[in-house]
């Protein structure tokens, strides 16, 4: 999954940067404010140890073998903030020092395998282990499907950054000029190999790493697994609060802030057309024309035709009914999408924060 | 009484063993050559570089195969100039590159839209003239940009290159973290490999499916045990060394003469070579 130099356009590897820029930046200063002098030491460790297990081979059930990449092991029991900075110094330095990866690419990869990685897997162990108790089943049930949703995410995401290539970068004559295959190819082919080996070897080492070190090393991870406050770092992570979030919130206020750049975007985006695209001729021109000149199908393909009348969106092209300047409808539904979202993360640590005092109170 | 499906010994523990050994072979063999007498080796390490990276953009920039054929040859040049042994290029990149790309970049040949320049008889398969195009530009920038890379790595110690970052206005503090994570993946190599190597000499026989499992998975989590203990005891050591959380680097490098005309002519040539194959 280690993306090579070549395969993503420049524009794509600098807009990864640039999205895995605050991540870096909020995880540096919550780490730094969690672990102050102890950092330095058990970040690097930690990378060491997510290089050196990246090359182990696993046996698979079946008799093949397969590598993992130890995501999820460093997120739960590092945490999600210190895990982006380990798996990343990991693949900065398998990038640099090893040629796995391209040197361009290191923010894509950082930004597809550490950050999206840590967070999916740290989210989903949190999520189905939630009241459990220490050592309980559940608990390495919920590693070892951390540790398959991490991987498997991360690989749709990648997939998702190579299949986008064609459509965005082509030479006059129609030739790509990165990643050559469209969605159609990349997902199918990326996930594959990930749920079938990768996934299931990534599975098997955050399972069984988890469940050594529960039956040797309990005290190393009774903070983490049960969510109770009993070592230093604990903590000291309940008290870091929003204010270290601050560079993260400006990067998407920021983002937020670009929101009207997308009314100066002409036409449709590659793929995302509806029916009625289909059936006129101007719609049908403009396929035509972002597509290599070849013609879109003669009729509205059926499924299209069939699945665009199960669910009818509020704010249909993201402007909604009630408002009648168009451009203030697009800026509108980003506001109000970005409060949903963010509604929602809230409702979910609300849950998880409720559940996690309910076992609190158990124990 | 149904078969029991064995994994050899040789299997994952061979393969493991070889991959610590090959990149403990790597680090060892990158170490001569930053030491040997050639023209990179002598250049101030901020000039490699920014000198490198603005070569590497530019072959992901351009548009143009001579041009990124070009920026190879000229790699090829500068490792010549440089002592770099042609088959470790051969052996570290170009090979596995040209395997790997090939394998992913093949059915490009035959999936792009476009004007068919050939196709085969029987299996009445197409090769486009665009399908052709893209995967030479995919194998080309993966081998030069990766070409570029290694060859920065091999001509210059890693501490070198570590305190050059900082002329990237990298913070002083992942800086060291990178340098002390270099420093202990060796460590930990060590440790896999003689776990793995102590392990394969008490074994006669093969072992099952979910014992092998269980062996790979066991020294993950032994080396992730020691992991975490060594940090322990570095910090200890640190603080009694008197760390107090902030990081100092040592000093600066000198850019001499020599170096300030090297690094103008890798940023002009990365900026020719870009606007050449726009």
């Amino acid at each position: 999954m280690h993306i090579p130099d070549g395969y993503l356009s420049p524009a794509t590897c600098a807009a990864l940067y640039a999205a895995a820029s605050p991540f870096w930046c909020v995880s540096l200063q919550r780490v730094k404010k969690l672990l102050n002098t102890r950092m330095v030491p058990l970040l690097s460790l930690s990378a060491a140890f997510s290089f050196v297990v990246m090359m182990f081979n696993l046996p698979l059930p079946g008799g093949t073998t397969g590598h993992a990449t130890g995501v999820a092991v460093s997120a739960i029991v590092l945490g999600p903030w210190a895990s982006m900075l380990a798996i990343s110094v990991a693949l900065i330095i398998q990038a640099v020092f090893f040629g796995d990866g391209g040197i361009t690419a290191i923010g894509a990869n950082c930004f597809n395998i550490a950050i999206i990685g840590s967070l999916v897997a740290y989210g989903v162990y949190r999520v189905i282990s939630a009241g459990a108790a220490f050592g309980s089943r559940r608990r390495f049930v919920a590693a070892a499907i951390a540790g398959y949703a991490s991987i498997n995410v991360a690989a749709f995401i990648t997939a998702i950054e190579f299949g986008i290539q064609p459509a965005l970068f082509r030479d006059a004559t129609g030739t790509p000029l990165y990643a050559p295959y469209g969605l159609s190819v990349t997902i199918p082919a990326m996930m594959l190999g990930h749920v079938t080996f990768a996934g299931v070897a990534e599975a098997l080492l955050t399972a069984g790493v988890l469940g050594y070190l529960q039956r040797t090393r309990p005290a190393l991870l009774a903070h983490r697994l049960t969510g109770r406050p009993s070592t230093a770092l604990a903590n000291e992570a309940g008290t870091v609060g929003w204010r270290s979030l601050k560079p993260l919130v400006a990067g998407l206020a920021l983002l937020l802030l670009l929101t009207p750049l997308g009314v100066l975007a002409v036409g449709t985006a590659w793929g995302e057309w509806s029916a009625e695209d289909f059936a006129s001729v101007e719609g049908r021109n403009q396929i035509a024309a972002v597509s290599g000149n070849q013609a879109p199908p003669a009729t509205v393909p059926s499924g299209l035709q069939r699945l665009s009348s199960v669910w009818t969106a509020p704010f249909p092209d993201y402007a909604p009914p009630m408002v009648k300047h168009e451009s203030f409808g697009y800026v509108l539904s980003g506001m109000f999408g970005v409060g949903l979202v963010t509604l929602a993360t809230m409702a979910l640590g609300g849950v998880l924060r409720f559940r996690g005092a309910g076992a609190h109170r158990e124990a | 009484m149904a078969r029991v499906r064995t994994v050899k010994p040789r299997g994952f523990i061979e393969r493991s063993l070889e991959a610590l050994v090959r990149a403990l072979g790597h680090a060892i063999e990158s170490e001569e050559i930053a030491k040997s007498d050639g023209l990179l080796q002598h250049l101030d390490p901020r000039v490699k570089l920014v000198g490198f990276f603005s070569l590497i953009l530019a072959s992901v920039l351009s548009r143009s195969l001579v041009i990124i054929s070009a920026i190879f040859a000229f790699a090829i040049l500068m490792a010549m100039c440089s002592r770099v042994p042609l088959l470790t290029l051969v052996k570290r990149v170009w090979l596995p590159i040209l395997i790997f790309t090939t394998i992913i970049g093949a059915p490009a040949l035959f999936m792009t839209p476009g004007q068919v320049i050939y196709r085969f008889p029987i299996l009445n398969l197409g090769i486009t003239a665009q399908g052709a195009r893209s995967t030479l530009f995919l194998l080309a920038r993966t081998e030069t940009a990766a070409t570029l890379s290694l060859l920065l790595v091999l001509c210059t110690y890693w501490t070198h290159l570590l305190k050059a970052l900082r002329a990237l206005r990298v913070p002083a503090v992942v800086v060291v973290v990178l340098g002390m994570t270099h420093r202990y993946i060796f460590l930990l190599l060590e440790t896999a490999r003689e776990t793995f190597e102590s392990r394969r000499s008490r074994i006669i026989n093969s072992l099952r499916g979910s014992e092998s499992r269980q062996l790979a998975v066991n020294t993950a989590a032994v080396l992730m045990d020691r992991s975490l203990q060594v940090a322990d005891d570095v910090y200890m050591a640190m603080q009694s060394r008197g760390y107090d959380g902030e990081v100092r680097v040592m000093p600066e490098f000198r850019m001499k003469r020599k170096d300030y005309a090297v690094l103008a002519f890798l940023l002009s040539l990365s900026a020719i070579a870009v606007w050449l194959g726009r």
